[in-house]
């Protein structure tokens, strides 16, 4: 008979948001959600951002951020209502009996003190261990989940160590008190996907080892696939679906679910090659201060009308590529040919059309606008300062831009913090358009987006492209929106090309080590894929 | 050698090259005065021929650059100079009253540092709630009093009302430590009330800017209790701009305390700068002006190393 640990009723969760200059707002962020966690178990909670999977997911601690309030249902952890519970009763269940693996572990590790400190802090505190035992069970805990020089690990500091092992220290963290039930929160989402694979097995492995229950919280749902045994579906705060993980993977009852599976619905026919509009030729670049090539002897080309993926993990170079041909970062020695002409290496040699016809869209539309300017001002720029156009011309062109990227009539007297994600990066988008450039260099423009969000964002990009016959420069560490939209790929591995052709050459083997290394690592969308690819490389590196 | 080390000894090196640069400004400074120390001496009835030959006993008619390097020659090698005054040894003269400013100051920061670090934390913990609210109106009052006028209602309540200190501060050599402490307890009640708001407040501050962290969450999913998080887990990334301020606070105890000297008859240093600002006594204003500049100069020096060692990213690097 299994046990049940966790049960969530009816559960309701509202919050009060104080928006300057108004009165406070009420607004409901879950509502009517019922699921049950048995011993040992894994549930996966998935939606897009603001479905309500994470503050879900802290309600089993009873924890509400910000003024977060749990205010209807029943929360019962071992039987127990914890809704109820007293601020008391509460400290004494956080980081005992339910604990918590944050998204960001570079930012949940506090950076002033030493990582076996924090490690063995609840069990110290919660008097679960003496010191010895605690940091006995620690040190197997890094041992466990793959750390290098596990007797050593703790004593570094955060900052000592890479993304890919903080998460897994964070997951040791949660582990070392011996809890039943620990919270995943996006764990692997802010990883390289070459990463996310190792620090998935290490996490599903020590869940598998420890026998503890767990809550896994993600966007992607090839992720949960892999770990979880049933998977609820959350939509703005209610249940869409919930079933076993077989059930939702391969046989989706509602229609948002099918969307979710069946995302990456794109189809673009590969573009043949052509005259490049840029030439990249051997450029190598450092950054000042520093003797470290990032760039090392680049050369790719882009033709009219086309998209250039540039993939590879952080730290590549990819980004260094987009600032060495916008000019931010003078390259050492090399050659940039754009439209024709050959490029000043520094921004400041460049004429107003270098500039005009070459825009960027970065990743993080938030801080690329100024958040006190209008929409119809933020777009509105690059028509005065490019082609001097002013009234009833410029609210002409105005609108034009506002329905290419499908936004209608009234959004350019909105602000940016009154827009979702996907609307800022359109408007975005609207504003690199403006210039009427020949190239847009795009850097990671869908990384912060929701899958289905993205999505949309993709096919806006293929479609203004047909429409303007603008190339574009797309910087990306996802393989998925690769194979979507690009013609040429060029695959970036310390600061080096490391593969450069078609998209259809580049993607079919053979392949190089890293790409197939990169390719293997991308999440699919069904059971058993991790254990595949794990015992494929076993035997690969066995094989050598 | 380890960064932190350059860093400290950077900041050392900055120290002594900003000191060098004060002492040329108050030399310039007191050179640009009307009139000069003859003529201060002597008097407005001086002739001229009398102040000829003062000048030219002092060593005034040396070009200034002359006179610049041998009064720092002086000052390095501990020669202070000679009061015009009473034609005593400056150094002699300060080496006591800086005894007595020290003390004076090192009693009021060992009671307000802490204290007010802990209000800090205390205001910090109950943000927006009454605990937080009676600790800043009480320290903005204190704050917003002028020091004379604490002063006098300390003398009246604490000599009048309940006698149990003397309102004058007079310290004596050969006094003993406890009798000593006794004499300055008011004084330093004052200043104390004079500081603590501004260092509390910048702890409150700096604590709640940490509390946004997200590894403050992380504490608080630990089922830490309040001020466990606060002080294990927010207070060490807060010092930085603590010490900043503490220290600002220190400078202002040992250079700033002058009215406070007065109310209390407490013969220290900064009484002893304005009777011979006032006596136009120009070799004891410079003197004492470049050891207040020392003082500000060491003591921020100081924040910076506590600053740079308490930061793990420079103490341990990748």
């Amino acid at each position: 008979m299994p046990e049940t640990l966790l049960e969530i009723k009816n559960l309701k969760i509202e919050a009060t948001s104080y928006p300057p200059g108004e009165p406070p707002r009420h607004v409901t962020l879950v509502e009517d959600v019922s699921v049950s966690v048995e011993k040992g178990k894994v549930l996966g909670l998935i939606g897009e951002s603001g479905a309500g999977k994470s503050t879900i997911g802290l309600s089993a601690m009873a924890y509400g951020r910000g003024g977060v309030r749990l205010t209807g249902g029943q929360i019962l952890l071992n039987g127990r209502d914890i809704r109820q519970a007293g601020a008391g009763a509460l400290r004494a269940l956080r980081g005992r009996e339910v604990t918590y693996v944050a998204q960001s572990a570079a930012a949940a590790f506090n950076p002033a003190r030493r990582l076996m400190e924090q490690v063995i802090e609840t069990s110290l505190s919660h008097g679960l261990m003496s010191k010895a035992e605690a940091e006995a069970r620690a040190k197997s805990l890094f041992a466990q989940l793959g750390l290098p020089n596990p007797d050593t690990f703790g004593e570094r500091y955060p900052h000592q160590v890479s993304g890919g092992q903080l998460q897994r220290a964070m997951t040791a963290m949660a582990l070392c008190p011996k809890p039943d039930l620990v919270i995943f929160d996006e764990p692997t989402t802010a990883l390289d996907v070459t990463t996310q694979i190792d620090v998935l097995a290490a996490i599903k492995r020590a869940i598998h080892e420890t026998g503890v229950a767990a809550l896994y919280i993600t966007h992607d749902l090839a992720v949960v696939a892999q770990v979880a045994d049933d998977i609820l579906v959350l939509r703005h705060g209610k249940k869409v679906e919930y079933g076993t993980t077989d059930q939702i993977i391969n046989t989706p009852r509602e229609d948002y679910t099918r969307a979710l599976v069946s995302v990456r619905s794109i189809d673009h026919a590969e573009k043949g090659p052509a005259a490049p509009v840029l030439s990249v030729a051997n450029v190598t670049a450092r950054y000042r201060g520093t003797n470290f090539d990032v760039l090392k002897n680049v050369t790719v080309d882009l033709a009219p009308g086309q998209t250039l993926a540039v993939v590879g993990e952080s730290g590549s170079g990819k980004s260094t590529l987009a600032r060495a041909i916008t000019g931010l970062l003078p390259p050492g020695q090399g050659r940039i040919t754009f439209a024709g002409r050959t490029l000043s290496a520094d921004l400041a040699g460049r004429t107003k059309d270098d500039l005009r016809e070459l825009q960027m869209i970065y990743q993080m539309a938030d801080t690329a606008m100024n958040p006190r300017q209008t929409v119809g001002t933020i777009i509105g720029r690059p028509l005065e300062f490019y082609f001097g156009l002013k009234g009833e011309a410029k609210r002409k062109r105005l609108q034009e831009l506002l329905e290419q990227i499908e936004m209608g009539k009234g959004y350019e007297n909105r602000y940016p913090a009154e827009l979702s994600g996907g609307q800022k990066q359109r408007v975005c988008i609207a504003r690199a358009l403006a210039a009427k450039p020949k190239l847009i260099i795009c850097d990671e423009v869908t990384s912060a987006l929701d899958p289905l969000v993205a999505d949309g964002i993709l096919k806006l990009l293929l479609n203004l492209q047909a429409q303007e016959g603008v190339a574009y420069l797309f910087i990306t560490h996802d393989l998925a929106t690769v194979r979507a939209i690009a013609d040429r790929i060029a695959v970036m591995f310390k600061g080096q090309v490391v593969r450069y052709g078609q998209k259809s050459d580049v993607l079919a083997p053979p392949f190089d080590d890293y790409t197939d290394l990169l390719l293997s690592s991308v999440p699919e969308m069904r059971l058993g894929w991790l254990e595949q690819v794990l015992a494929h490389r076993k035997m690969e590196s066995a094989g050598n | 050698m380890h960064p932190v080390l350059k860093l400290v000894a950077q900041r050392i090196a900055l120290g002594l090259l900003l000191l060098l640069a004060v002492s040329v400004v108050i030399f310039a400074g007191t050179e640009a005065l009307p009139g000069d120390v003859a003529s201060a001496i002597l008097g407005q009835s001086a002739t001229p021929e009398a102040l000829a030959n003062l000048r030219d006993k002092l060593g005034l008619n040396e070009p200034a650059l002359y006179r610049y390097f041998s009064w720092l020659g002086g000052v390095l090698t501990g020669d202070l100079g000679t009061a015009l005054t009473n034609g005593q040894d400056i150094a002699q003269a300060i080496g006591q009253r800086l005894g007595n400013t020290i003390f004076l100051a090192a009693c009021a920061a060992v009671i307000s540092v802490p204290l007010a670090i802990l209000l800090g934390l205390v205001a910090a913990r109950y943000a927006g709630r009454w605990p937080d609210k009676l600790i800043s109106g009480i320290t903005l009052s204190t704050i917003s009093l002028p020091e004379f006028v604490a002063a006098y209602f300390v003398i009246y309540l604490l000599t009048q009302l309940i006698p149990i200190f003397n309102p004058v501060a007079m310290v004596f050599p050969g006094m003993g430590f406890w009798e000593k402490l006794h004499a300055v307890a008011l004084p330093v009640i004052v200043l104390v009330l004079v500081v603590l708001a501004h260092m509390m407040r910048m702890t409150r501050a700096a604590i709640l800017n940490v509390m946004q962290s997200a590894y403050i969450e992380t504490a608080e999913l630990k089922g830490l209790s309040p001020m466990q998080v606060i002080w294990k887990h927010a207070f060490p990334n807060a010092i930085a701009p603590i010490v900043s301020v503490v220290v600002l606070n220190l400078a202002y105890l040992v250079v700033g305390v002058v009215v406070v000297e007065v109310v209390f008859s407490y013969n220290a240093l900064g009484q002893y700068l304005v009777d011979h600002v006032s006596k136009r006594d120009l070799p004891v204003v410079q003197a004492v002006g470049l050891i207040f500049a020392a003082v500000y100069i060491g003591l921020n020096i100081l924040a910076d190393v506590i600053s740079i060692v308490a930061n793990p990213r420079l103490r341990h690097p990748k």
